[in-house]
């Protein structure tokens, strides 16, 4: 894709923050995690920062600091709202930015996904997207007691057996999002016409039925939600490794991965880019954004006494998936301008805690980022399509009737 | 003994996916956009209606093999509306018709405790069950269940999903910064449920909210549905608005329910209800005569009868005469995925009847199916409408009613404009809002009592739809 001078930028929203101890900062708001205040503030303060999007987090099951089992432990957060339903409440109190809510591929109908992402972009008009998620834990099958799976030991991650079965949960997520994808296409646009004089509503030949037909899933179509306000909503994904970074070349609009260095980026951006090409997709825009974990303070001296602090109320040092940044938002801004040299064309950030590097970043990053010309320094667009660039694409059924019609 | 004033319900029905909605009336605007449903919400609360009620289908209704045009087609996703409509409202009560066939109880309740939280108390739940393959086919389950163990699945459903809105206590979370105790409870929403439907073990990821559970409702009408709604729901959907039908179908429901230890306030009736109003009565007539004729066209009279012929009518003039030709009995019905079609038990003698009746008042194809098709409930001047909604109610054939206006957005408008303030004015309706939950609105006590004592009695077979 043609370079763009400018970063994008996004913010992952997680209960009190990304660091276990977060709720227990000063300034945290632990009793209010499951009102609908704290969110609406949290969304218009990224808003304020001109953000590309939020992305809200979401698990299935309740949070567990084991992979394989519910742990037992009180002194984290524990419970969370529906992500879809939190974008929902968000999306009419909020103009510009995009609301990306995590969804469960594993455990949920990707008929009623489609219809509710398509419903979130009409109440956001045209400011939707979602990022797909699998489950892998044996005790958030057992929620809907349908199908088990095996508990996967972190040592074990690498050998054949578990890599073909985190092959098969990611291949379902395929089919997920084709179907998904399919059903906002299954209305081409303008199918609504409202022809008093044939007495029509609809011209039908502009409905489709998708005839998906998969191995976890047959979905026959159309939908019951018209074409969403953007045609596709903003497909997202995580990755860290070859099968993720398959399902991002081939799926997404927006991937996040996970390097801890600039040579790391770079590797993960070709991988993802050759599997893009060799998806037939190289003509159409695929963002890499390099996720981060980032306390932020006035010093770095200020900001790694803060994470100590959090660690000791923690019992143990944060780890991550993600490269974890402590210090200035002016050295983050030197970072992000450095990495963006591999190829990366944005970043989400996971504040530590919640709401001080939030502000942190929308208060002192993004005008450190403006300052160098590296970030927007208004909205210019009115979607999050415009805001990274996507055209509106037209359904894919369309060319079909088109022909039809000759 | 005088008896006692009842105070009346009142709540709005976005318009439907069918032919009661004109979508060809010029000031009909978009059934899809969120100001639509914006403005209608907004309306119902300035009128200081209960809830609004959303409904649902699945699948778009198709007739003869081809997706059907005729209707209003499409519509948003129910959670996602109203927890939106949550953010531009702020006491009125927001119901949703979720089908319980097609979805796993964990889900649904979590994304119904998600609401209630999001709303600050205001979530209900329409249980609805489907019986149709062809809706199963949007569905990794597809339709895999017999008719009679589809009923038997909803009922277990909302039965699970009360076990799940109760895992928690409403105590746990104690965010305590200081001692670092988040929750008091390690096994906070710790549930388990086994039986033939379900089998689910876990922890339910979603406090208890301020409603505590949904206010259920419910939309059967046979015997076994009746049942269900004395053993489990707040309040049915009912489909009897005029006095005699109302009366019997009150009388019936709320005798059955002492056997569940619950008395009458605890179960609301309240019919759906469509209305024309006029400055005048005979102004509200002709208008009504005109929203019918709006409502059925010449095309949709020859689609009506062809799902009672069951075949390929489109060469009969809807101005003339009923088809000599017979129903044909032999193949599946031509017309998928509308409530009404299994309701045709005796095609010939449902047939026989129309023509007869056709012959006698000298009708036509569409003159007959406006005469049999749903006329409206309420037609008259504003003060002629709120006397009737008043007597059907004082009269127990209803708790009040669901109103289900004609025109999308804005076919509220002149009702809470002129027939609220009456009915306020003569001390039969809210001034205001005196609580804050749907609970509060429909005057329905929190279940604490219920909730960790023995799951509420279930009617042990019957139908949800």
């Amino acid at each position: 894709m043609s370079p763009d001078p400018l970063l994008h930028l996004a913010v992952a929203l997680d209960g009190a923050g990304w660091h276990p101890a977060a709720w227990r900062e000063p300034d945290a708001r632990p009793e209010e995690l499951f009102r609908p205040g704290y969110w609406t503030r949290l969304v218009a303060e990224a808003e304020e920062g001109l953000l590309d999007f939020v992305t809200i987090e979401d698990s299935f099951g309740v949070q567990s600091a084991d992979f394989n089992d519910v742990d037992d432990r009180v002194d984290q957060v524990r419970g969370r709202l529906d992500a879809v339903l939190v974008a929902a409440r968000v999306a009419p109190v909020t103009e510009r930015i995009g609301i990306v809510p995590t969804i469960v591929s594993t455990h949920t109908e990707p008929f009623h996904l489609s219809k509710a992402i398509a419903s979130l972009d009409y109440a956001a008009t045209g400011r939707a997207g979602l990022r797909v998620q699998i489950s892998a834990k044996p005790y958030e099958f057992a929620l809907v007691g349908r199908r088990t799976t095996e508990p996967v030991r972190i040592q074990d991650i690498n050998t054949p057996e578990v890599q073909a079965r985190i092959a098969e949960h990611f291949s379902e997520a395929a089919d997920y999002i084709e179907v998904v994808r399919r059903l906002w296409d299954s209305w081409e646009d303008g199918a609504e016409i409202r022809d008093a004089a044939t007495g029509r509503f609809i011209d039908r030949d502009k409905l489709h039925h998708i005839d998906f037909e998969g191995e976890w899933f047959d979905v026959r179509g159309p939908s019951i939600t018209p074409r969403p306000p953007q045609g596709q909503p903003v497909v997202t994904a995580l990755g860290h490794s070859t099968i993720p970074y398959q399902l991002i070349a081939r799926a997404a609009d927006v991937g996040f991965v996970t390097p801890h260095d600039r040579e790391q980026a770079r590797a993960i951006v070709e991988e993802i880019r050759a599997e893009q090409e060799t998806a037939g997709r190289s003509s159409q825009n695929l963002h890499v954004f390099g996720d981060l974990v980032v306390f932020l303070d006035e010093t770095q001296r200020a900001a790694e006494e803060r994470r100590a602090r959090l660690d000791d109320l923690a019992g143990q040092p944060y780890a991550s998936d993600a490269h974890i940044f402590t210090g200035t938002p002016s050295e983050l801004a030197d970072l992000l301008a450095d990495w963006r040299h591999a190829g990366l064309t944005g970043y989400r950030l996971r504040p530590a805690t919640l709401p001080h590097d939030l502000e942190q970043i929308t208060r002192r990053l993004v005008p450190e980022l403006q300052a160098r010309g590296l970030f927007r320094t208004a909205y210019e667009a009115s979607t999050l399509r415009g805001h990274l660039g996507l055209p509106r694409p037209a359904s894919r059924y369309a060319a079909d009737s088109a022909l039809a019609a000759l | 003994m005088t008896k006692p004033v009842k105070q009346i319900h009142l709540a709005a029905h976005f318009p439907g996916v069918n032919n009661t909605t004109v979508w060809s009336d010029p000031a009909a605007g978009s059934h899809i956009e969120f100001e639509s449903f914006k403005h209608f919400a907004q309306t119902a609360e300035r009128a200081k209606f209960d809830f609004v009620f959303l409904a649902e289908g699945l699948r778009l209704r198709e007739q003869g093999g081809r997706i059907y045009d005729l209707d209003v087609v499409g519509r948003p996703d129910t959670f996602t509306v109203l927890a939106a409509l949550a953010a531009v409202t702020e006491r009125i009560g927001l119901t949703g018709t979720i089908n319980s066939t097609f979805n796993e109880p964990y889900e649904v309740a979590r994304q119904f405790a998600s609401l209630d939280h999001l709303s600050e108390g205001r979530a209900a739940w329409n249980v609805v069950t489907s019986w149709d393959a062809f809706t199963g086919e949007n569905f990794r389950r597809g339709g895999y269940l017999a008719e009679q163990d589809r009923y038997e699945r909803a009922q277990t459903f909302l039965r699970t999903a009360w076990e799940l809105f109760d895992s928690w206590d409403g105590y746990e979370i104690l965010a305590d910064k200081e001692s670092g105790v988040f929750l008091s409870d390690p096994k906070a929403g710790t549930f388990e449920h086994h039986d033939r439907h379900f089998d689910i073990a876990g922890r339910f990821n979603v406090p208890t909210s301020p409603q505590e559970r949904p206010v259920i409702f419910q939309a059967g009408d046979s015997d076994a549905g009746r049942e269900f709604a004395a053993s489990a729901a707040d309040a049915i959907f009912g489909r009897h608005s005029q006095l005699e039908p109302g009366r019997a179908f009150y009388s019936d429901v709320k005798r059955r329910l002492p056997e569940y230890g619950r008395s009458s306030g605890d179960l609301l009736i309240l019919p759906a209800a469509t209305f024309v109003l006029g400055d005048t009565d005979a102004e509200a007539a002709d208008l009504a005569v005109e929203v019918r004729r709006a409502q059925v066209s010449g095309q949709t009279a020859i689609k009506f009868l062809e799902q009672l012929w069951n075949r390929d009518l489109s060469a009969y003039d809807p101005d003339g005469p009923l088809p000599e030709i017979d129903p044909d009995l032999s193949g599946d019905s031509i017309s998928k995925g509308r409530a009404a079609d299994r309701l045709y038990r005796d095609r010939i003698a449902v047939a026989n009847e129309y023509r007869a009746e056709a012959e006698a008042k000298k009708l036509s194809i569409r003159e007959l199916m406006i005469e049999k098709t749903s006329r409206q409930s309420f037609i008259g001047s504003a003060e002629t409408i709120a006397t009737q909604i008043d007597e059907l109610v004082q009269a127990d054939a209803a708790d009040g009613f669901i109103l289900v206006p004609h025109i999308t957005p804005g076919g509220l408008d002149a009702f809470a404009d002129k027939v609220v303030p009456i009915l306020q004015e003569r001390g039969r309706f809210r001034a205001d809002y005196e609580g804050t939950t749907l609970r509060d609105h429909l005057g329905l006590a929190a279940p604490g009592k219920d909730r960790h004592a023995e799951q509420p009695a279930v009617a042990a077979a019957g139908a949800v739809s």
